[in-house]
């Protein structure tokens, strides 16, 4: 009796205010402390071993040296921002010196020419990525939508979709640099063709998985919803759009979701080659370098990669979550 | 007393507008600016040491002087550069010399590219193995202990034979199919009795007959794939060559300077359809590249430590500083602790070094002839008549005579000449070679076509 009495008290306590909070300060702490742990051993186990590799680039950056050059890139940044900030000062003080001679004197507005910094180069592959991301999700969701309504639009399509779901952007991008030539043969457009190319390339390995998982999505809609829509005598155009694809939405995000990963995967490597200022042509370029600091460089591109990599599918989930009901 | 007040006070006012009336100066002095069609240009470089007129021309101001606000972009290889000028997303780009022609031609994309300025002279650098330099240092000539150089490739021949015998191929790499430093392989192999191979109409790739298979590779990659054996040699321009030697993985065994002295390197080359809509502009980027070159080789080369610190920036080559220089400041290093003195590595400016003359042209063309990409036998006003297309020293010749007037250039800067230089044996097998008379210097050789 006592016992059950104590087991009582203690229960009572879990759930007062205080008792909530300790609970999650509990979760907190060990939610936190394991990746930290296998962070910090991580770190170790880095630095020792880059220590004992040699390679003719010298040796295998640490993570100090890393962090290291991490820092001489947002100090190069700063200080090409700084220089750009000079020149359209003086270019601003020129222009006004000619205005006040001459009225009537042409005065330009010049670019500033020097050199994308750091974070020039990451905001232009995002702004890729998420262009050719587009591209492909427009093409690919309404594609999908009409394979899982129909299977023999499927059973048509999927040849298709099985042979070039494998081929690697490098495979694709001689073909689509030559056609976008053809196409667009001038430069006078308003972006430029390794913009173009790059994304293109993105979009056309990126769209499988959303055309497949959203056909998924679609083909298994609980058979009661379908009832619905005929109960109601819904027509084709708001049957989609009321039913069907909210009905499919978890399976649509989850194509969508792994479309980004994969994107953000082929754009590194299409930069590379299509020439595009972001940061594979960055990781391209430090390897031509060869400088004693162009491993270090090269490993923060990677690590910004992966950073980005895992907050693009943050988003996702987040998005994902937002328009996910009943769960 | 009235004219001394007036005086003092026109010199006071003189005095206090020296900033504005200085950039009038200057623009006076840079000549009558050109009305240039187009004033934001972008210009294509591969990361080499030669790039450096471009480089200088931008960060030492000569650009602006004329006018030209240029964007300098680092290309990924020298296809893609090729393509995008001839493409049209490039104005222009540093070349290799002979590439315009290879174009021109129709051995590749046919593109007419013009060249109105030669980047480099010289400059490339022939890089084998460490294994592989061990098994010819004992057929290499030596004095007090050191290998006489030129090294030419008779050293490397027993090593062929013993490839052969076991069976192994020998590989080497190049940049491009027509670009210099695959005809400066070539020509050191044959000169020393190897045969590089041949192009024929079933083989593009150029290994017919070959006892040495020659390849194309990107320069970084090349220092990579030495290392790890797929390939034994290269031929590239610096800085890759003296990488190796920091890096402990290769010797270089000659240069540029030994196998084909004063043949031009690099070039500067637009599309000549650029150049019809483009000329004032491209007067001014010729003028630019004049004053660049003039810098770099100033007073017996004071200037090329301040080129190198440029160089070395991650933008433009990124190697590091002492890798650069080890080129660039009139040595070149061998083995490892062989440095000697060869202020001729690299010439930008000096001996006319910068004019395009046309029997540089020509003896690419020859090249290409005796190897086969260039599949008949032409007459010597075919090649006459190509060289005069794709080299422009009339473009060269209108900014330097802008540059005299300016007073940038002196009238000796200018050489004398009808585009052809005199015949010259400065070849590493001693061969003379006459510009005028393409066909009479092909017979000579005992590798190749000889026609």
């Amino acid at each position: 009796m006592i016992e059950q009495t104590q087991t009582l008290h203690v229960k009572e306590n879990n759930n007062t205010v205080g008792g909530r909070l300790l609970q999650g300060w509990d979760r907190f702490v060990t939610a936190l402390s394991l990746p930290l742990c296998s962070l910090v051993i991580f770190l170790l186990l880095w630095s020792a071993v880059a220590a004992r590799i040699n390679t003719s680039l010298g040796k295998l950056p640490g993570p100090m040296q890393v962090a290291t050059q991490a820092k001489v890139l947002w100090n190069e940044h700063l200080l090409e921002r700084h220089k750009r900030k000079e020149f359209y000062e003086r270019q601003a003080k020129i222009n006004a010196e000619k205005l006040a001679a001459d009225p009537t004197s042409e005065r330009k507005v010049r670019k500033y020419t020097g050199k994308p910094t750091y974070l020039d180069q990451i905001l232009t592959s995002l702004l890729t990525v998420f262009t050719g991301f587009f591209l492909a999700s427009i093409v690919a969701v309404p594609v999908g939508v009409i394979c899982g309504l129909s299977r023999p639009v499927m059973m048509a399509l999927n040849p298709f979709i099985q042979i070039f779901k494998p081929v690697s952007p490098l495979a694709w991008l001689p073909i689509v640099t030559m056609v976008v030539s053809a196409v667009y043969p001038n430069n006078d457009g308003f972006l430029s063709k390794s913009f173009i190319n790059s994304a293109i390339t993105v979009a056309l390995c990126s769209l499988w998985p959303t055309v497949i998982n959203t056909a998924l999505g679609v083909a298994s809609i609980d058979k009661d919803y379908i009832n619905v829509a005929r109960v109601l005598q819904l027509k084709i155009l708001p049957k989609i759009f009321k039913i069907i694809i909210p009905a499919s939405l978890p399976l649509i995000f989850t194509g969508l979701r792994i479309s980004l990963g994969v994107g953000w995967m082929v754009l590194i490597a299409s930069e590379m080659l299509a020439q595009n200022p972001g940061l594979g042509k960055f990781v391209w370029d430090e390897f031509q370098n060869g400088s004693s600091d162009s491993l270090a460089r090269i490993m923060v591109a990677v690590l910004t990669i992966g950073v980005i990599g895992f907050l693009l599918d943050r988003v996702m989930v987040l998005l994902q979550k937002a328009v996910d009901f009943g769960k | 007393m009235k004219c001394f007040r007036l005086f003092f006070v026109m010199s006071a006012i003189l005095i206090l507008n020296l900033p504005t009336v200085f950039p009038t100066i200057s623009a006076l002095a840079a000549g009558e600016k050109l009305k240039l069609e187009k004033d934001e240009i972008t210009l294509g470089f591969i990361k080499l040491t030669d790039c450096v007129p471009l480089v200088i021309a931008k960060e030492k101001g000569f650009f602006e002087d004329e006018g030209l606000y240029v964007t300098l972009q680092a290309q990924a290889n020298w296809k893609v550069l090729m393509d995008r000028v001839i493409g049209g997303e490039l104005d222009g780009a540093h070349m290799l010399a002979a590439a315009p022609l290879g174009h021109t031609a129709g051995l590749l994309t046919k593109a007419h590219i013009i060249i109105p300025y030669v980047l480099s002279v010289n400059g490339a650098g022939i890089t084998v193995s460490n294994e592989v330099w061990q098994k010819m240092k004992p057929h290499v000539p030596t004095e007090n202990g050191k290998p006489v150089h030129p090294i030419k490739a008779e050293a490397l021949k027993p090593i062929i034979e013993e490839f052969k015998a076991a069976g192994k191929s020998f590989k080497m790499a190049m940049t491009y199919p027509v670009g210099t430093h695959n005809y400066v392989e070539r020509y050191w192999l044959g000169a020393g009795g190897i045969h590089p191979g041949l192009y024929t109409s079933t083989d593009t790739s150029g290994m017919t007959d070959a006892e040495v298979q020659l390849s194309v590779t990107p320069p970084p990659q090349m220092a990579a794939t030495l290392e790890s054996g797929t390939i034994h040699g290269f031929c590239v321009g610096d800085p890759w060559n003296q990488q190796c030697v920091f890096k402990g993985i290769g010797v270089p065994v000659t240069s540029s300077y030994f196998v084909d002295r004063g043949i031009p390197d690099k070039g500067f080359g637009v599309t000549k359809e650029w150049a019809d809509q483009h000329p004032q502009t491209l007067l001014a980027i010729v003028k630019a590249l004049i004053r660049a070159g003039q810098w770099l080789d100033e007073d017996n080369g004071k200037n090329r430590v301040e080129a190198v610190k440029i160089l070395s920036k991650p933008e433009y080559v990124g190697a590091d500083q002492k890798v650069i220089a080890n080129s660039m400041t009139g040595t070149f290093e061998y083995e490892k602790g062989d440095k000697r003195s060869e202020p001729d590595f690299d010439v930008y400016f000096r001996d006319h070094a910068s004019y395009p003359y046309y029997s540089g042209a020509v003896w690419y063309l020859t090249q290409m002839r005796r190897w086969g990409q260039i599949a008949e036998p032409k007459p010597d006003d075919w090649y006459d008549q190509l060289a005069k297309k794709v080299y422009r020293p009339d473009i060269w010749l209108k900014a330097a005579h802008l540059l005299v007037k300016a007073g940038y250039l002196s009238e000796t800067d200018i050489p004398q000449t009808d585009g052809y230089k005199p015949a010259s044996g400065d070849f590493i097998d001693g061969a003379v070679y006459d510009g005028r008379k393409p066909n009479e210097y092909l017979k000579q050789f005992k590798i190749g076509n000889t026609n």
